[in-house]
């Protein structure tokens, strides 16, 4: 064989080489991949057939019975949709000017950069932790008990931080140009946040807070010292009462009562993804709208 | 030239640093009611920082320290007795890009009346049209007032912003580069606004188009480096510079 020959066979065989190494990485990047979407579908698959069949409307609106073996889980959604709205109520005001703050007004010194940092790290804290929180705090120091204005504020403070980084990316994508052309058309600094940044932030801030909420709705260790009941045979008249919420009535479930039918579990369990599987959607489906509608 | 009238804006040894960077060097100059003032140079010469003194739009930046005062109709614009909110309102600015808010025309030219509460109801509607004939958009745009101003061609979207900048009735109006997104047949009907517009307004437009500069003002300036090399009628300034600085400039000779 001629030098020239072996040369290129040399060459033909690195580049096989190198395309088989490519292949390899590809299937493992993808089986990578599948296995996420498998555990996503199993968990949801699973789910979804052992706890459709327990569905009915009776279920979702009535009061549990026998011991909470029977009836329904409606005190618990309600519970739960009660503990969301208050959520929102507190979080998102508290959430958006906290933002706006550190957007439109916070220059770069420490304290702006220590409160940046604390932020972060409440994002980090353990779900747990904001339990004792709220417990030590809103329950006891407050003496707001164990009640749905505990819980909420509770929850409110864990999705703070989610609001905030939400909103302030939200602000922050708002062109430089809006607020050039306020200020130079007399607009205060306020007028400016007011009219020309915060009406088109609005789509941005509302898709983190409902992602933010859905995690939330689905918590338990936050409510679980703040306003969980075991079980309340009414519906809470006030903030101040205790509450039933879906996924303490889920631990409930499992472990604490003998006997009861593995699908009203995971008919409960069902309701539970369901409701925060909508939220998401709602997210994304605002998302994807807002970026079809936007126009800078 | 319309010697009778008294200096809008005078600029008295104006400096102007962002942090050590001088951008702004001794500037004099006095800028004549209702007469195009054009500020022409090179790129990065200092035109748009001298323009945003007026209306004192660098104050936003952190980093910027000035020296020096700048007189609108006799009074020191950095005065506490004269408001930024007010002077924003006397002295209007449209920019190089046309930014239009993604609302609509009519809410676009609203938006200023809001700030300063200056109409409402029905004379909103009155001031909205008033400020679109002027600059000759009504006719185009009153049937459809109310669709996104972002869907409007971008000498339409240029247009809107002027008449936006109008609305608010400023006496001063400092446009920066605003043809240099647009096409030369849109250049020049936007200069024919301008040159209507004259006779109402003071204007102060920044230019690197020197075509543009000859075309339409009454003065000139140029910048270069942060200094202001030389500063005279027009027509003067064009065809008998003073500095060879500023002939070779004009001539094409750099920039
Ligand atoms: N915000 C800023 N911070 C620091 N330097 C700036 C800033 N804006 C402009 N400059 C500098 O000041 C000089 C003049 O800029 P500019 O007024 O924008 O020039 P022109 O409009 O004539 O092109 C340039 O050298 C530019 O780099
Ligand atoms: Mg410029």
């Amino acid at each position: 064989m001629d030098p020239a020959t072996r040369r290129v066979q040399a060459a033909d065989r690195q580049w096989r080489r190198a395309e088989l190494i490519q292949r390899v990485a590809f299937a493992l990047l993808f089986i990578a991949t599948l296995l996420v979407a498998l555990a996503s579908v199993l968990v949801m698959g699973l789910i979804l057939i052992r706890g459709a069949p327990w569905l009915s409307w009776e279920f979702l609106t009535t009061m549990p019975a026998r011991g909470m073996r029977a009836g329904g889980i409606f005190p618990a959604i309600v519970g739960t949709l009660e503990l969301i709205g208050l959520t929102v109520v507190f979080a998102l005001p508290m959430g958006v000017a906290a933002a706006i703050y550190l957007t439109e007004y916070a220059r770069d010194n420490w304290m702006n950069r220590f409160i940046r940092l604390a932020i972060v790290n409440l994002s980090g804290v353990p779900s747990v932790v904001y339990g004792l929180f709220g417990l030590g705090l809103f329950v006891i120091f407050c003496r707001f008990g164990t009640s749905l204005l505990a819980g909420a504020l509770t929850l409110a403070i864990m999705t703070l931080p989610v609001i905030i980084t939400a909103s302030e990316e939200a602000l922050r994508s708002v062109p430089q140009s809006f607020r050039e052309v306020s200020h130079s058309l007399g607009a205060s600094r306020w007028q400016t946040v007011r009219h020309a940044v915060l009406p088109f932030a609005v789509p941005g801030i509302m898709t983190g807070t409902i992602l933010g909420i859905s995690r939330a709705a689905g918590e338990t260790a936050p409510i679980l010292f703040t306003v969980a009941a075991f079980y309340v045979p009414r519906l809470p008249h006030s903030v101040f009462d205790q509450a039933m919420a879906l996924p303490y009535h889920l631990y409930v479930l499992s472990t604490q009562i003998p006997n009861i039918p593995q699908a009203h579990r995971y008919g409960t369990a069902l309701v539970l993804l369901l409701l925060v599987l909508s939220l998401n959607v709602l997210a994304v489906v605002l998302r994807a709208r807002f970026r079809r509608k936007r126009q800078w | 030239m319309k010697p009778t009238e008294a200096p809008k804006l005078i600029v008295q040894d104006l400096d102007l640093y962002y942090g050590d960077f001088q951008a702004l060097k001794r500037i004099q100059m006095s800028i004549v009611s209702r007469q195009i003032t054009a500020l022409i140079g090179p790129s990065g010469c200092g035109k748009s920082t001298l323009l945003r003194c007026f209306n004192r739009m660098n104050d936003l930046i952190e980093s910027v320290q000035m020296r020096g005062r700048i007189l609108l109709d006799g009074q020191d614009i950095a005065d506490p007795s004269l408001p930024l909110v007010t002077l924003r309102k006397r002295v209007g600015m449209v920019f190089q890009r046309p930014n239009p808010f993604p609302l609509s025309a009519f809410e676009n030219i609203a938006f200023g009346l809001h700030l300063h509460a200056l109409a409402a109801g029905r004379r909103i509607h009155a001031i909205v049209e008033q400020s679109l004939q002027a600059v000759g958009l009504w006719d185009r745009l009153k049937d459809r007032l109310h669709q996104p101003a972002l869907r409007l061609s971008l000498e339409e979207q240029q247009r809107l912003c002027i008449a936006r900048a109008m609305a608010i009735k400023p006496e001063v109006i400092l446009l920066d580069e605003p043809c240099s997104t647009l096409d030369p047949i849109a250049t020049g009907k936007i200069e024919e606004l301008l040159y209507a517009l004259k006779e109402h307004y003071t204007i102060v437009i920044v230019t690197h188009n020197m075509q543009q500069a000859a075309r339409v003002s009454d003065t000139a300036g140029f910048l270069l480096l942060g200094e202001l090399v030389e500063f005279g009628p027009t027509n003067r300034l064009f065809t008998n510079p003073r500095d060879p600085k500023t002939e070779a400039y004009i001539t094409g000779r750099f920039g």
